[in-house]
C-alpha cells in the first residue's frame, strides 16, 4: 500500500442498532490508531436508503467495505476481533 | 380433470400448465412453497415461469432475487423460452436482484444479521409493487458465510417477514442426500413443498414432479411427469378422476360406406374412439386416411399424427388408392404432424399431442400408429400415457382413430398397445393378411362396437387404384376358421 494514499471505507447500517454502533466504534478506534488520518468512513443508513444496497453487493448488516484501495473487500459483522478486521482491511501495525 | 375445489385456502395460480390442476388452482397465495430438486432438474425455470405469468396473465408484479446468475445471464437463459425478461423490466413489472456472495472477499468478525437481504428485497417489492416473489436458491448464502446457526436462523424469520409480506414466494432449494434440501429448509417452509426429479429411464430422459406436501389444501399425490420445452414449463394433466365425460348420438362416416354398413348405426358415434389393428401391411393407413378423409368432408378439423410417413409421402401413396388428401391439406382443414417417435421421451410426445389439440381444436384426431409411440417407454407409463390421451380426446367430443401394429395375427393379445388400448377404445377392428391358396387376402373385422351392434362376419378387403372393397366372404370360412378368429 502507498504511503499517501486514504483509505476509503464504508460502513453499512440499518437504523442505530446495538450492532451497528459496535462496529462504527470499533472501526473508529482501528482507523485513529493505525491509519493515521489517512481515511475516509462514509456511513451509509440503508433504512434511509435502501437503494444503495445492490451497488455493493449488501446482504448482511453490519458491513464494512474497503472501497480504495483495490481489491473491494467487506467485512461483515460488528468488527469486534480487531486483528481479522486489519488483516482484512491489509493494514499494519506499526507498534 | 380437476381435483374439487373444496379447500378454503387462497391460491395463486402458477401459469404453469397441469400444476394448477394437480393443485387445486395454485401455490398458497401469501405465503413461501419451497421447490427443490437436484441440480438441472429446472427449479429456476419454474420459478421464472412462475413470475412471468404472473405478469402477464395475472397482473401480478414479480421479484426474483438470484443468489446464482446474474440477471443478464437469467434473461439470456430463458430467452429461449419465449420469456422477455428485459421488456418486463423495462414495464417495471418486474424486477431481479443478483445477490453475489464472494466467499474471498469476505470477513466475518463478531455478531452480524442479514438485514441487508431484507432491506433489499423490501425495496425491490416496493418499487415495482410486487405480489410474488423467488429466491433462487437462498441455500448459496451458506456457501460464502460460516456462521450456519446464524444464517439459520436468519432464513427462518425470512420466510416469516414474507408471510408477514403477504407475498407468494417461491423459493428454490438443493436436493440434499437424505433430506428435500441440503440446509433442511424443508423445516422452515412448511406450507407447500414441490420435488422436482430428473432421471434417465431406458435413455430417455424424464422429469418428474412430486407435491410432497401442501397444507390445508387437497392435491395430487402422484408423481407426474413434466416438461420443458420452448414453450416453458408444463405438468402433463391428470388423468380424469371421475368418467363424466359427454357423448353423443350422432352418427358420423367413416368415410367408406361399405364400412359403416357393418354397423347396426351405419356409422360411428361422433367423439368415439376406434382402434385399427393389424400386421405390416393390412392397409390400416388406408382406413385411417379414409377417416381424415370424411371427416375433412365434412368441413370439421383434423389432426393426423403419421409417425411413419412423411406428409409428402403420406399424401403421394393414398393418392395411389384414390384418396385426395392434398386440398384439405391446402385449405388446413388437414394438418399432417410428423415426427419419430424415438425423438423424444413418451410425455413428450403427449404434451405435443396436446398442444396441437388445444391448438387446433380439432373434430377428429388420427395417431398412426399409436403402437410406435409403445415402443418408447415401460408399459406401465404407456398404459398410463394411452389413457391420459384417450381421456383428452374424449373430454374434447373428438373423434379418434388409432391404429397399432401387431407382430403376430395369432397372439395379439400379448401386444403391449392391444393391450392397453383396446379395453379403452370404443370400437376395434382387426385387419388382417392371410396365404390362402398361394394367394394373399386381405380380411377385416369387427371385434367389439360399443353402444352398436356390428356384424360377425369376416369380410374381404380389397385394394385397388380406385379405393378399397369390401365383400361378404364368398365361401363361408369353415366354423373352426371363424371360432379361431373371434
Amino acid at each position: 500500500m502507498e504511503k499517501e494514499s486514504i483509505m476509503e471505507l464504508r460502513l453499512y447500517i440499518a437504523g442505530q442498532t446495538p450492532k451497528s454502533i459496535l462496529a462504527l466504534k470499533n472501526i473508529n478506534k482501528y482507523c485513529k490508531e493505525y491509519l493515521d488520518g489517512k481515511y475516509r468512513i462514509e456511513i451509509i443508513d440503508l433504512l434511509k436508503n435502501p437503494q444503495l444496497a445492490e451497488g455493493d453487493q449488501i446482504f448482511a448488516i453490519p458491513t464494512l467495505v474497503r472501497k480504495f484501495p483495490e481489491p473491494l473487500r467487506k467485512i461483515i459483522g460488528d468488527l469486534s476481533n480487531e486483528e481479522k478486521v486489519l488483516v482484512g482491511l491489509n493494514i499494519r501495525r506499526f507498534n | 380433470m380437476k381435483i374439487q375445489k373444496n379447500s378454503n385456502i387462497p391460491k395463486t395460480p402458477t401459469g404453469i400448465h397441469g400444476l394448477d390442476e394437480i393443485t387445486g388452482g395454485g401455490l398458497p397465495k401469501g405465503r413461501p412453497t419451497l421447490i427443490c430438486g437436484s441440480a438441472g432438474c429446472g427449479k429456476t425455470l419454474f420459478a421464472v415461469q412462475f413470475l412471468v405469468k404472473g405478469i402477464t396473465e395475472c397482473n401480478e408484479p414479480g421479484v426474483f432475487m438470484s443468489f446464482e446468475e446474474t440477471a443478464r445471464d437469467l434473461t439470456e437463459n430463458v430467452n429461449s423460452l419465449g420469456f422477455d425478461l428485459k421488456k418486463l423490466i423495462a414495464d417495471k413489472q418486474l424486477k431481479i436482484d443478483h445477490i453475489r456472495i464472494e466467499k474471498s472477499e469476505i470477513e466475518e468478525t463478531g455478531e452480524y444479521d442479514l438485514e441487508g437481504l431484507f432491506i433489499r428485497l423490501n425495496y425491490a417489492i416496493d418499487s415495482i409493487g410486487a405480489k410474488r416473489v423467488v429466491l433462487d436458491t437462498i441455500e448459496s448464502v451458506f456457501g460464502g458465510m460460516d456462521n450456519t446457526i446464524l444464517l439459520r436462523s436468519e432464513i427462518r424469520r425470512l420466510f416469516q417477514w414474507l408471510k408477514d409480506k403477504g407475498v407468494t414466494a417461491i423459493i428454490t432449494g438443493e436436493r440434499g442426500e437424505s433430506s428435500l434440501t441440503r440446509q433442511g429448509l424443508e423445516e422452515y417452509v412448511s406450507d407447500c413443498v414441490i420435488l422436482l426429479d430428473f432421471r434417465v429411464i431406458d435413455q430417455i430422459a424424464t422429469r418428474r414432479l412430486r407435491i410432497v406436501k401442501y397444507r390445508g389444501s387437497m392435491h395430487g399425490t402422484n408423481e407426474y411427469p413434466f416438461l420443458i420445452d420452448e414453450k416453458g414449463v408444463s405438468v402433463l394433466p391428470i388423468t380424469s378422476l371421475k368418467l363424466e365425460h359427454k357423448t353423443s348420438g350422432e352418427m358420423i362416416s367413416y368415410g367408406f360406406p361399405a364400412l359403416d354398413k357393418l354397423f347396426k348405426g351405419n356409422g360411428y358415434y361422433r367423439g368415439n374412439s376406434c382402434l385399427i389393428t393389424g400386421t405390416a401391411g393390412t392397409s390400416k393407413t388406408i382406413l385411417a386416411s379414409y377417416f381424415a378423409l370424411s371427416s375433412c368432408k365434412r368441413k370439421e378439423s383434423t389432426l393426423y399424427f403419421s409417425f411413419e410417413e412423411s406428409p409428402e409421402q403420406l399424401l403421394r401413396n393414398m393418392l395411389s388408392v384414390g384418396i385426395d388428401l392434398k386440398p384439405f391439406l391446402k385449405s388446413k382443414l388437414l394438418q399432417i404432424h410428423s415426427s419419430r417417435p424415438s425423438m423424444q421421451g413418451l410425455e413428450m410426445h403427449l404434451l405435443i399431442i396436446q398442444r396441437l389439440i388445444k391448438e387446433y381444436d380439432p373434430k377428429t384426431v388420427i395417431i398412426d400408429p399409436i403402437s410406435s409411440l409403445v415402443t418408447i417407454g415401460s408399459s406401465s407409463e404407456v398404459r398410463a400415457m394411452l389413457l391420459r390421451l384417450i381421456d383428452v380426446l374424449k373430454i374434447n367430443q373428438i373423434n379418434a382413430l388409432f391404429t397399432a401394429l401387431t407382430h403376430d395375427a395369432k397372439n395379439e393379445h400379448n401386444d403391449l398397445t392391444v393391450d392397453a388400448v383396446s379395453s379403452l377404445a370404443d370400437t376395434w377392428i382387426k385387419v388382417r393378411n392371410e396365404e390362402i391358396n398361394g394367394e394373399r387376402v386381405r380380411s377385416l373385422f369387427i371385434v367389439k362396437s360399443r353402444g352398436m351392434g356390428h356384424t360377425n362376419a369376416l369380410y374381404n378387403l380389397s385394394i385397388n387404384e380406385k379405393g378399397i372393397g369390401l365383400t361378404p366372404p364368398m365361401n363361408k370360412p369353415s366354423r373352426e376358421k371363424q371360432e379361431g378368429l373371434l
